[in-house]
């Protein structure tokens, strides 16, 4: 397959090295003229220099003939560019675009430019995944069963500070199976009352996160994550 | 009309200045703040006393779009002085907030003439500047 890389960042670069390790043909372009004197000297011939989102600079570095162009530079407007001139007036089949901003991703999509892969997004994401909320934690993750333990910290100010277990009102599919408190830890009963300080862990079907969340959340759970 | 120009530079200011004194409805976009001193050159009052409206901010940022006006905007003028910004704004004005007259300033001939066949009003000072060297040259000879 025949790439074009168009710029020679951290991301340019390293994609262009794995894309030539897996015995594509490539080129990369760059417009810094240091930025390319250091790529030159690695990839050689593989490397261009100039601004890609000038149409000749494209043409040299062998557009037409692409199986896919990669726009990778630190400017959403470039990338966008580059990717709709290389689908709609040099005909390859396949682009990908970085969003440096996720903000710019509505335009992306409004100007057909996709996919649009931004690295904050992705991020953004996989915190929101691994770390749902600040004082909650995955003790035990049961896939399979559809089962997860975790452990929430009772701050003061929390809903349940002061209430029995039974009012604390968690939701159905959830159950209370232990406070710990001052570094020992017991099995509560209903009528057990959980204090500010208190860990308490819960065993629950996944999914049901944010409802317990806001049964504990000082700021009533009301907040976006 | 309601006129909104993005990029107060020397051509985006004159534009809009022109604009103005005409009895248009001018609102113009820039990120940088100090760029309102272009919108009054040659006049004893400020951009506001005469009348047009001013938003800083940049041109990709939709809510600067909206708070400068975008949604009722009759014509669009991208005069920012990156191209690849300009093109990318006048089709967002164009296909997200459906500004009838959409007109984009781009230095590169490549790309203004091909944006031109996508169904993009570009003006090329570039161009413009080729042919009259051209002419003037040889009118000289």
């Amino acid at each position: 397959m025949y790439v074009v890389v168009v710029g020679a960042g951290k991301v340019g670069w390293n994609l262009a090295r794995e894309l030539l390790d897996k015995g594509n043909e490539l080129t990369v372009v760059e417009s810094d003229p240091a930025r390319y004197a250091v790529v030159e000297e690695e990839l050689e011939h593989a490397a261009q220099y100039g601004d890609g989102s000038e149409l000749w600079v494209l043409e040299r570095a062998g557009i037409e003939r692409a199986d896919l162009v990669i726009a990778v530079t630190g400017d959403d407007e470039d990338n966008i560019l580059i990717c709709q001139v290389a689908r709609d007036k040099y005909g390859v089949d396949r682009v990908i675009a970085r969003c440096n901003n996720p903000r710019n991703l509505q335009h992306f999509e409004l100007l057909g430019v996709k996919p649009a892969v931004s690295a904050t997004d992705l991020i953004l994401r996989l915190i929101e995944h691994e770390v749902p909320r600040v004082g909650l934690l995955h003790l035990l993750d049961l896939p399979q069963e559809r089962l997860e333990i975790i452990e929430i910290e009772v701050l003061p100010g929390s809903p349940a500070a002061g209430k029995m277990v039974k009012d604390i009102g968690v939701p159905e599919g959830s159950l209370v199976i232990s406070i710990l408190r001052d570094g020992t830890g017991f099995v509560p009963l209903a009528d057990s009352v959980v204090e500010a300080g208190d860990e308490v862990l819960l065993v629950l079907d996944t999914g049901l996160e944010d409802k317990i969340t806001a049964r504990f959340d000082p700021n009533g759970g009301s907040r976006d994550s | 009309m309601f006129v909104m120009i993005v990029g107060s530079g020397r051509v985006g200011s004159a534009v809009a200045r022109r604009m103005l004194s005409e009895g248009h409805e001018v609102s113009v976009l820039d990120e940088d703040p100090e760029a309102i001193a272009h919108l009054e050159k040659g006049s004893d009052h400020s951009w506001e006393e005469q009348g047009g409206s001013f938003t800083v901010g940049t041109a990709l940022e939709i809510d600067a779009l909206i708070e400068a006006g975008i949604d009722r905007a009759d014509a669009f003028v991208a005069s920012t002085d990156g191209d690849n910004t300009n093109l990318v704004i006048a089709q967002v004005a164009q296909k997200r907030f459906r500004v009838e007259n959409v007109v984009v300033r781009v230095l590169d001939p490549a790309r203004a003439a091909w944006y031109e066949q996508q169904g993009l009003r570009t003006v090329c000072p570039t161009k413009i500047a080729i042919a009259e060297l051209e002419n003037a040259v040889l009118e000289a000879a």
